[in-house]
Parts: structure tokens; C-alpha cells; sequence
């Protein structure tokens, strides 16, 4: 704090050091001058304003940071063009082969399992498990990749429920070979969506709209529904509700935890070294999103299986949705931003603006008065 | 996005910092640009309000309404410069009059007691030796505000 400097030659009532302000009765009017400063001093608010639009959290969660160019040299540059020439021409064409082929005997299993096993519902659910997870098998080959599974498998039991971070939707290909889970998806357009309606309907899905608001009522009673179903597959949820570039998490939504079950929290790190595997929906299509996959080296992941958490007596749903994210943040080294995902698609409602510029002013006013 | 700095060319970040009177370094300008085509996202060369509301932390802050009728549209120098009131270089007079013109919703050079919330100010104003029909101009914005504690700094990431 630093004490008037004698250069300035006029003696300052309008502008008190603080020490001076502390016994206030005697000069009536600097005091005023610095209730009417409090009132005027909006620097706190407009310092975050401003550093909201040179950087925020939440824009962060969402960018993709593309890797430095490293073969800008007359050495590496030859390297490169021949690593393309190899990714391109060598490894996709190898890699459409491969994915065509586990297509076609995916197919020819699938169909016939699905049409003549009508009756048969248990043996059909089983065999239509383990093709799911060859045909996700497959995928995974398809864009050679590596994944680590630490920790115990999951098994199929009632009243369980499984989380894990969304970074792309190959997350749910590379937890489905592994075991066949139920997922519950937004239903996309396109080849996707037909693949949605037909085969994973097998496994067990539930859709949604991010858009439709009253959509929210009939999810959670579906998502009741199947947890409760006995032979049910596992249900897996992402609830943060859309893909975040794996550097960061964002709010867990609180209806995987508010079913009353056990939920197995589930981390997924991808190692960019090879390729970034954060689909940014905004930028691309899911298909060229593929393509991009299929034309890098390797996809490199590591899955953990983590403890199983109950709630605590005492917790609400959303303490124990942040307590998860917690446990998965820390284990895949993310780092925990407080915002809702769907803030990616829509804008925060003016009530919030409007509670906080209430905030704001009932906490000057209490200012004012205090002194 | 990753090559937003070879289409600013050294020039152009000379003539923006001469602009802002030497505040931000030229590192700090080119980490201004990527954010400002990060948040300019249909490359229109200037950002729009809904684009600002897109962040979160700045459409929640309670001054966000007055800051967009400043900034809405501003190309990137004007954006810097107004950000530039923000460097902990820049001068106490220079931050007051950026407070005084948030203040100033009609931009006539004048703080009425429209522009701010009514009651409090009138208790507050009288107190001070201000009658309930006087303005407030520039001058007396930096009477009052003028004070070391007045903390107004952002830091801009340069990574």
C-alpha cells in the first residue's frame, strides 16, 4: 500500500490513504467520496469479464491442439512424405480390407442368428453379444490399436451402472469389445444412425435428443427400466453428455447416479502421440472422423476399471456425480472445469445473468450499509 | 487454427501495437489473435454478440449486457485496444475512463443516475456533495476512483 507521494502538491481529502480511513467521524467528506467509490467500482466484475474473453475454461475443453509440425526440415520432410506414403497407401487400403471382411462375416452370422433364432431369446441375445464385440474387434484392428485394460472386467450384474469420460465415439467401440454394454446414445443421422436402430439395438440402447427438454423424464425412467432388468447388459452412460478433448472434464449430469445402483466408474486416456482421438463434432463429420483414424499410425489408449462406488449416506445425486468425476479425472490426469457440457449447443438462460447481477447488487448495497 | 499467426504478418502486429501504445508485447498480440479467430468462428473478422455469449464465464457476469454493446462487432484492433485497458502497464486514468464508459450507456459523455441503480445512488451521491440532477463527468469518475487499490489486470496466456 503504498503512501502519498509529496510530489503531488495539492493535500488530497479526495483521495485518503486507507490508514487514514479507519477512524472515519472526522472528515465527513472523504468518507462519502468512498462509499460513492464502492458503489462506482465495478473492477472486480469487469476484470472477470474481460478475462472470460481473453481465456476461459470452457473453450479449452473443446480445442484441439494440433501437434507441431516436425518435418520442416530437408531431412525429416522426405521421412514424412514417405510416412504418408505408407499410412495412405499401404495401411488404409490393408485396414478397409480388414474392416470389409469382419463386415461381411459379421453380417453373415448376424443376420441368420437374428432371423431364425426368434424363439430362442436367451441363445440369441448371447450370440448376438459375442458379435458385437467381434465386429467392435474388428474396428479397433481397423485403426490399429492399442488398448490396455487395467483392472478387474466388468461382469453383468443388476443394479449396476457404468461411467466413464467421453473423448470421442470410439470410446464406446474400444469399451465394447471388451465387454458388450448397453449404451445410451443421441441418436445421430446417417449411417450411424442406421447402425444405431439395427445392431445396437441387440445389445440394448436407449436414445435420447439433447434437444427435446421433455425427453429428459422419459430417459430416466428407461434408464430405470433396464438397470432393473435382470439380464440386461450393462448399461454404460457418458455423463458429461458430449465429447471433450481428453484434457479436461466437464459436469457430470446426474442421472446415472440418482438410479439407486452401484456405479463402476470407467477412465479412458488416449496417448496423442500417434493420433489425437478427440472427434470434434463441431468440426467434423463422424465419418471423417473415422477416415482420419484409420489414416494415422496407431490409436493408443489406456482403459482403467476402477472401484465401484455407492452413495454415501447423506450425498446427494450431484456431490456423488462430482465425487466420480473426481475419481476418473485423477486417474486419467484430467483436469476438472465447472461447466455443463451442453453449454456447447445452447446459451446460459438469462436467469443465471439475472441472479448474479442480483448478487451483485444486494452485495453492494450490504457494503454500503456496513459502513 | 494452429497457423492463425502466419496470417497476421509482422506488420500488422507492429501497427496493432503501436495501436495499443506498446501495452502488449508481440507475443501476447499473436496469443490475442488466435483467441480472437478462436472466438470469431465463421472468420467474419470481427466477433458477434452471440459468439461472446458462446463463452459461459463472460455471458453469466453480471455486466455482460453493457460490455457487448462495446465490444459487439469490434475488428481485432479495436479489440485489443479495448483489452489493453486491462494491462497492468496501462495507465490509472486509462482503466477509470474504461469503468466511466461502461458506465456511460448512452455514450453522451455523461453518468445520469438512468445509467446507474437508482436508490443507492441517490442516498450515496447526496452524501458525497453531489445533487440528485447533477453528472457525473470523466473528471470526477477519476476524482473518485483514482486510488492505488483499484485492481483492474488481466493477464493474457502465452503459451
Amino acid at each position: 500500500m503504498s503512501k502519498l507521494t509529496s510530489s503531488s502538491s495539492e493535500l488530497d481529502l479526495d483521495r485518503p490513504n486507507i490508514e487514514d480511513y479507519l477512524p472515519t467521524d472526522s472528515i465527513q467528506e472523504p468518507h462519502a467520496k468512498l462509499r460513492l467509490r464502492d458503489l462506482l467500482d465495478i473492477s472486480p466484475t469487469l476484470t472477470e469479464a474481460a478475462g472470460a474473453i481473453v481465456d476461459d475454461s470452457f473453450t479449452r475443453c473443446f480445442k484441439s491442439n494440433p501437434p507441431e509440425p516436425w518435418n520442416w526440415n530437408v531431412y525429416l520432410f522426405p521421412l514424412w512424405c514417405l510416412g504418408v506414403v505408407v499410412r495412405y497407401g499401404i495401411l488404409f487400403p490393408g485396414r478397409v480390407l480388414i474392416l470389409t471382411f469382419g463386415w461381411i462375416i459379421f453380417l453373415s452370422c448376424y443376420i441368420p442368428v437374428h432371423l431364425l433364432l426368434k424363439g430362442h431369446d436367451k441363445l440369441r441375445k448371447r450370440l448376438e453379444r459375442a458379435l458385437v464385440e467381434l465386429i467392435c474387434s474388428f474396428f479397433v484392428a481397423s485403426w490399429t490399436g492399442v488398448v490396455k485394460y487395467h483392472g478387474p472386467r466388468p461382469c453383468a450384474r443388476p443394479k449396476q451402472v457404468f461411467v466413464a469420460n467421453h473423448t470421442s465415439m470410439i470410446d464406446f467401440i474400444v469399451l465394447e469389445q471388451m465387454t458388450a454394454f448397453a449404451v445410451i446414445m443421441q441418436k445421430h443421422p446417417g449411417w450411424v444412425g442406421l447402425l444405431q436402430s439395427t445392431i445396437l439395438e441387440s445389445v440394448g440402447c436407449i436414445w435420447f435428443n439433447r434437444s427435446e427438454a421433455k425427453d429428459r423424464e422419459i430417459v430416466a425412467r428407461k434408464l430405470r427400466e433396464h438397470v432393473e432388468g435382470a439380464d440386461n447388459n450393462p448399461l454404460l452412460i457418458f455423463p458429461e453428455g458430449t465429447c471433450v478433448n481428453n484434457h479436461y472434464t466437464v459436469m457430470f449430469k446426474k442421472g446415472a447416479f440418482e438410479l439407486g445402483s452401484t456405479v463402476c466408474p470407467i477412465a479412458i486416456k488416449y496417448n496423442k502421440i500417434f493420433v489425437d482421438a478427440f472427434w470434434n463434432s463441431r468440426k467434423q463429420s463422424f465419418t471423417t472422423h473415422l477416415l482420419q483414424l484409420m489414416t494415422s499410425w496407431a490409436v493408443v489408449c489406456d482403459v482403467w476399471y476402477l472401484e465401484p462406488q455407492n452413495m454415501k449416506p447423506g450425498e446427494t445425486p450431484i456431490e456423488f456425480a462430482e465425487r466420480v468425476r473426481g475419481i476418473i479425472s485423477v486417474r486419467a490426469g484430467l483436469k476438472m472445469v465447472p461447466w455443463d457440457g451442453y453449454l456447447k449447443y445452447s446459451r446460459p438462460s438469462p436467469k443465471h445473468r439475472e441472479s448474479k447481477q442480483q448478487c451483485f447488487a444486494e452485495s453492494v448495497l450490504r457494503r454500503l450499509e456496513e459502513k | 487454427m494452429g497457423s492463425a499467426s502466419s496470417t497476421l504478418t509482422q506488420y500488422d502486429i507492429e501497427d496493432v501495437q503501436e495501436h495499443c501504445n506498446n501495452l502488449f508485447s508481440q507475443q501476447e498480440i499473436v496469443s490475442l489473435y488466435q483467441r480472437f479467430c478462436q472466438l470469431d468462428r465463421t472468420a467474419k473478422g470481427f466477433i458477434s454478440a452471440d459468439e461472446f455469449l458462446s463463452v459461459p464465464e463472460f455471458a453469466m457476469n453480471p455486466l455482460s449486457q453493457r460490455l457487448l454493446k462495446m465490444v459487439d462487432g469490434l475488428n481485432f484492433k479495436d479489440f485489443v485496444i479495448f483489452l489493453s485497458a486491462f494491462n497492468p502497464k496501462a495507465s490509472m486514468p486509462q482503466k477509470i475512463e474504461l469503468i466511466f464508459k461502461v458506465y456511460d450507456s448512452d455514450y453522451n459523455g455523461k453518468v445520469t443516475f438512468n445509467d446507474i441503480m437508482e436508490e443507492v445512488l441517490i442516498k450515496v451521491m447526496k452524501e458525497a456533495g453531489y445533487s440528485k440532477d447533477s453528472s457525473l463527468l470523466l473528471d470526477d469518475f477519476v476524482k473518485i476512483l483514482d486510488h492505488p487499490g483499484l485492481k483492474m489486470d488481466v493477464e493474457v496466456p502465452v503459451d
